[in-house]
């Protein structure tokens, strides 16, 4: 770039100094913060005995491990978040595909439509699914229920973050490749599979990032809608903190940590600087 | 055939409206319900609940406020942090620009938890005093700034680099510069950004939960508070979906308004 030579004075570049700042004090120190916390004991020595806690709670080996409540509570996240992601997506790359193909004029409001709720309060919006379950007489009927009534709270409150990178990637679509598909002879179907469907990966990718992590921690839905009686990872680690047990929980967040750098690898999210709909930016 | 197609499409997008907009609905018609015990049923149409929240003596419609002012603040102090730090970094080295953009993705992607817990940690570590409403502003800033830098990177990107330029060869300082060419070519993603940073505080209860002074409230953590104890105020929730029937009704009026200003658009582009 030709403006460092042109302006010796002032360089724009400077600019990023203050925000670069705020991200390693607030971002990158309290991260190690928990790094220190998971490794230490209260005395601040470097010890491995939450990791032992963490692996052997039961007391059993690491075998117990498997028995215990730490992984039947990541099992039940695991189980609650691919469930929810699963129906956001059948629910979202349809919707996406129908508005985006469809030959009404003022497609964007009809995209709006599914996007406006999240104008209310994200609480109140689950406020409002749980007075329907108290309604409808399902609120915390059984453990089976409290575990669809948490999938369904989910799946309402995520599925604006999977439509709108669907959607976007489906619009952008070249139509002229669907035509030269087409011109080739493929039917319909087959166009699909082999052209808008590789192509609007991107926007699943991001879409199922947005959502596959966020109902595995996001304990506001899951205590709400069940009386606090489904536990889910986000709500373990909450309770080791409001419990005092601040090295136990930093132990299981630093896990967490890791499990969401993966995730993120193995969806691209990392190179995302192009792929920028999350969570509706270009919407307003 | 062509036809039924069709309705099967438009019937699965209505039946999904219909899932995202039944609650709210349902709460909004409650809201008129003069009993605020859902399950007691239809106990005659009233005004009240509409009563008790805008009566400022009552808690819901102070935490309403607060909240606002809150997100306004934050908002802006994150736009503000945001957009310098996009021009800044939208220029530096590729080798720069890279990392700080990767860290920028940090708590976009992270667990709210993590992120909360994580800057909890750090307040109490070296002793920061909530009460000072610092920790909460500068807490939910850590939220809602990546995605003032994600609205307003594509709009530098866009945005053609020759004015700039242009601008300091004609004699401009590169601050005029800066406020007369760049920031005006970028503000509908300041705008989006700003937008965006106002919801997202709203919104937020975790970090919020973990950051705020302890009698502070805001209207989602008073909300969830009222689920914890039950025993307190049926009144005050009944108040709440009073509150979500008039953003309901906002809502609704500006989709409308949406809709007749891209029709009377089309149409004047057809002219």
């Amino acid at each position: 770039m030709t403006s460092a030579k042109s302006t010796p004075r002032f360089s724009r570049k400077l600019l990023a100094i203050p925000y670069g700042i705020f991200l390693a004090v607030f971002v990158v120190i309290p991260l190690l913060i928990i790094l220190y916390y998971a490794f230490t004991n209260d005395d601040g020595k470097f010890t491995f005995d939450y990791v032992k806690v963490f692996f052997n709670e039961n007391g059993e080996g690491f075998f117990g491990f498997f028995k215990s409540y730490t992984f039947k509570t990541i099992l039940q996240s695991l189980f609650i978040s691919i469930v929810s992601t699963i129906l956001c997506l059948l629910i979202a790359y349809p919707v996406s595909y129908i508005i985006a193909k469809c030959k009404l004029k003022n497609k964007s409001v009809l995209l709006l439509l599914f996007v406006v709720p999240m104008w209310v309060n994200f609480v109140l919006r689950i406020n409002a699914l749980k007075e329907l379950f108290v309604w409808l007489g399902t609120y915390n009927k059984s453990n089976a229920w409290n575990i669809v009534n948490t999938i369904i709270g989910m799946v309402y409150d995520f599925l604006p973050f999977m439509i709108l990178p669907i959607y976007t990637t489906i619009i952008k679509i070249d139509k002229s490749y669907l035509e030269a598909a087409k011109d080739l002879g493929a039917t319909p179907a087959k166009a699909f599979l082999k052209v808008t469907l590789p192509l609007s990966k991107a926007g699943i990718m991001s879409g199922v990032s947005m959502v596959f992590l966020p109902s595995m921690t996001n304990y506001v839905v899951s205590n709400y809608l069940t009386f606090r009686n489904v536990k889910i990872i986000g709500k373990l680690i909450d309770d080791y903190f409001t419990g005092g047990l601040w090295h136990d929980g930093s132990f299981i967040s630093l896990v967490l940590l890791l499990f969401m750098f993966l995730v993120t690898w193995l969806t691209g999210g990392f190179k995302a600087d192009e792929q920028t709909e999350t969570r509706g930016t270009s919407l307003w | 055939m062509v036809k039924t197609k069709s309705i099967l499409k438009w019937s699965f997008v209505g039946l999904i409206l219909l899932f995202i907009y039944f609650p709210i609905i349902f709460l909004t018609i409650n809201s008129f319900n003069e009993s605020d015990m859902i399950q007691s049923g239809w106990k005659g149409f009233s005004w009240a609940h509409y009563e008790y929240f805008f009566d400022l003596d009552n808690e819901p419609l102070r935490v309403v406020l607060q909240t606002f002012a809150l997100a306004l603040v934050v908002a802006l102090l994150s736009t503000i942090l945001g957009t310098i730090g996009a021009i800044g970094i939208f220029y530096s080295k590729k080798r720069i620009k890279s990392s700080l953009s990767a860290v920028n993705r940090i708590p976009i992607i992270n667990a709210e938890v993590v992120t909360a817990i994580s800057f909890a940690l750090f307040v109490s570590f070296f002793g920061f005093d909530k009460s000072t409403y610092i920790p909460l502003i500068i807490g939910q800033m850590i939220l809602c700034t990546p995605f003032v830098l994600v609205s307003v990177m594509p709009k530098l990107q866009q945005m053609d680099n020759n004015l700039y330029e242009a601008a300091l060869d004609l004699g401009a300082t590169p601050s005029k510069a800066l406020f007369s060419v760049i920031i005006p070519q970028i503000f509908p993603g300041i705008i989006s950004g700003f937008l965006l940073a106002v919801t997202l505080s709203l919104d937020d209860y975790v970090i919020t939960a973990y950051t705020k002074p302890d009698s502070f409230k805001t209207i989602s953590t008073h909300i969830y508070g009222l689920d914890k104890n039950n025993v307190v105020g049926p009144q005050i929730k009944a108040a709440y979906w009073a509150f979500t029937a008039i953003i309901f009704c906002i809502i609704v009026v500006s989709v409308i308004v949406a809709n007749v200003m891209t029709y009377r658009k089309l149409r004047s582009k057809k002219k």
